[in-house]
């Protein structure tokens, strides 16, 4: 945006609703890695309060390092989101381009169809997915995990990528096939590099979902060697004791991992929300 | 470098291939709606052809189905006299330039103008050797290395040329490449591919909607309107014997002046054309008497806007500065020899 058309006034308020939001979108999670770091009784009585000195422990912590096999439940949650976003991006990126770039019969039906799981939760499916898996056998494997969520991420996949693929120009595509590339290298070398911006806005909106997933975890996946790290951290909350502690330590570190994967995609994913409306 | 003992190979390097295009009955319609109503036409060898009319012709779409970028609904499309209707654009020996360059975004000019040998597997000698000249052909050297993002748009069409000259193809095809450039460039870009023709001696088929591009590159201009050919012909003889008036009000800028030819006298004839720069100005006498309502003074041509008494509006070219003012009166006489004349079908009548 230009200086000359945002006055000192205007993008002072600009600015104060920005740090607004980011101070209550922020709340939460460093209230959550503060009194991570406290013991019981000063996250009850002060619970804004910074850790001191006196209030300053790390039961949580070595709680839930001793419960369980924490390191093996962060991994299958990091497995399973990996893998999910891994397929749905591809066989989502695959499903847009077909959509977008080839005219069949039923294209337009076709694209509906698949858009149509925006709309319907796939929750709703659930006691056909669990008998599905249970004949199929793959109760308590994270391959059950995988399939589902991939087909969860699949519809806004689809959704957002034929929109951007649409706008990648039908010369270069068609260059590419004078030049001798199969429709497999143009979709590859061509397309995709394109369209990298919108693939990280659903791969960070395909992520959110997945690794925050209690659901299908406790329905699918309930074993202690397929637990996520969700699932995990519910053993310690209990319908009349909840160790606090542990609870928040593990979101703690639950938060980790999804940040880390954010600051990958973020600069990919400002420049794909915001492709279009600015310039 | 050409010893005697390998004759043979330096000659076929030397002479670039060129083809010959037979399209035969071509139709392509898109749902119900026809756009290519049966084209049938014959590019020889070395020729430089150019499709043009208003938009939504077809002309790109007729340019696509050569290329085998569209399939045609029906007919044949026959390049060195083998069929190629259901051949994939790779295999049909042809390069394609485009109106939006159309170069990939994330390789260098070099490998953007080696990609296509590339492709076909050819050695890698082989690929710098002819990118080296193309880009030598193309004063393109200093930006081998640097990405189209780095271009402006000259040096953007000009890899997009290069490209097409490194693919060594039966036939160059141009999708108006030069309507994304501005006018100085469009100049320049023009007589290069002009000096290309003449150097490469390739058969080139070139798209644009600009009559003064088709006027002055083509050996062979096609006229289309609404999917059908109106006339095939050299640019004169479109220029100087239009066969309708589509074509007749199509080339020649500004545009051919038609009047009923009832008001001529001419009771045979349904339309007589005449081009502006056939009619000659009087302030004393002449056929018919006017009234100039607007003047245009481009140095070189004066174009004046009259309404006389027995034609209408008629639009009169001046070669040089003449001083006429808005609601002159002048006298506007025809020249006979080179009226057209069109009947009721709007076809011309000899």
């Amino acid at each position: 945006m230009s200086k000359a058309r945002m006055s000192p006034l205007r993008s002072g308020f600009v600015h104060l609703a920005l740090a607004g939001y980011t101070v209550i979108a922020l709340f939460p999670v460093v209230l959550t890695i503060f009194n991570s770091f406290k013991d019981k009784n000063a996250i009850f009585r002060t619970p804004l309060a910074l850790p001191t000195a006196e209030t300053f422990s790390l039961v949580g912590y070595t709680t839930v390092l001793k419960q369980g096999d924490f390191f093996g439940y962060f991994q299958n949650s990091l497995i399973v989101t990996v893998v999910s976003i891994f397929f749905a991006l591809l066989f989502g990126a695959m499903a847009a381009f077909a959509l977008s770039e080839y005219r069949f019969r039923g294209n337009m039906l076709m694209g509906l169809y698949l858009a149509i799981g925006i709309m319907i939760p796939i929750r709703l499916g659930t006691v056909a997915i669990l008998q599905g898996m249970v004949a199929a056998g793959l109760v308590n494997t994270l391959t059950a995990l995988i399939l589902v969520y991939t087909a969860q991420g699949l519809p806004l996949a689809i959704f957002i990528l034929s929109e951007f693929m649409r706008t990648v120009s039908d010369d270069l595509k068609n260059a590419g096939r004078i030049d001798g590339l199969s429709e497999y290298a143009i979709f590859f070398r061509l397309v995709l590099p394109l369209v990298r911006p919108a693939m990280a806005t659903v791969a960070v909106f395909t992520m959110i979902p997945i690794w925050n997933d209690l659901w299908f975890p406790l329905i699918l996946a309930p074993g202690e060697a397929t637990k996520t790290v969700t699932l995990g951290s519910q053993v310690f909350i209990g319908q009349f004791v909840t160790n606090w502690n542990a609870v928040l330590a593990a979101l703690s570190l639950a938060i980790l991992p999804v940040l880390v994967l954010y600051i990958i995609f973020s600069r990919q994913l400002i420049r794909g929300i915001t492709a279009g409306a600015v310039k | 470098m050409c010893s005697i003992g390998t004759k043979g190979i330096c000659d076929k390097e030397k002479a670039h291939p060129v083809g010959s295009l037979h399209l035969k009955s071509i139709r392509k319609a898109f749902g119900t709606h026809e756009v290519l109503k049966g084209i049938d036409l014959e590019v020889k060898d070395g020729e430089f052809v150019i499709f043009v009319g208003p938009s939504g012709c077809g002309k790109s779409t007729l340019l696509r189905v050569i290329a085998g970028l569209e399939d045609a609904s029906s007919g044949s499309v026959q390049i060195d006299g083998e069929e190629m209707i259901s051949t994939p654009p790779a295999k049909r020996g042809i390069a394609m330039v485009f109106q939006s360059y159309a170069l990939y975004p994330h390789l260098t000019v070099k490998d953007n103008m080696g990609l296509g040998l590339k492709q076909m597997g050819a050695p890698k000698a082989e690929v710098e050797a002819k990118v080296g000249k193309a880009s030598a052909m193309l004063s393109l050297e200093p930006y081998l290395a640097r990405r189209p993002a780095e271009l402006s748009g000259g040096q953007r069409q000009r890899v997009a040329i290069g490209r097409a000259i490194v693919r060594e193809p039966k036939l160059f095809l141009f999708d108006e490449p030069l309507s994304n450039l501005d006018a100085a460039l469009r100049v320049n870009t023009r007589l290069e591919i002009a000096r290309l023709h003449r150097s490469l001696k390739a058969t080139m088929i070139y798209v644009t909607h600009d009559q003064v591009e088709a006027m002055t590159l083509a050996d062979k201009i096609v006229v289309l309107n609404a999917g059908q050919i109106e006339q095939i012909g050299s640019p004169m003889e479109l220029y100087n014997r239009p066969a309708n008036t589509f074509v007749a009000g199509f080339i020649g800028s500004p545009q051919m002046n038609f009047v009923e030819a009832g008001r001529l006298g001419d009771d045979e004839a349904k339309t007589i054309g005449i081009r502006p720069e056939h009619i000659t100005l009087s302030r004393e006498s002449g056929d018919w008497t006017g009234k100039v309502i607007h003047v245009e003074h481009l140095g070189a041509d004066t174009i004046l806007y009259l309404e006389t008494d027995v034609t209408g509006l008629l639009t009169v070219r001046l070669f040089g500065e003449h001083r006429y003012a808005v609601d002159d009166v002048v006298y506007a006489t025809p020249d006979r020899a080179r009226l057209h004349r069109f009947g009721a079908d709007d076809r011309v009548i000899a």
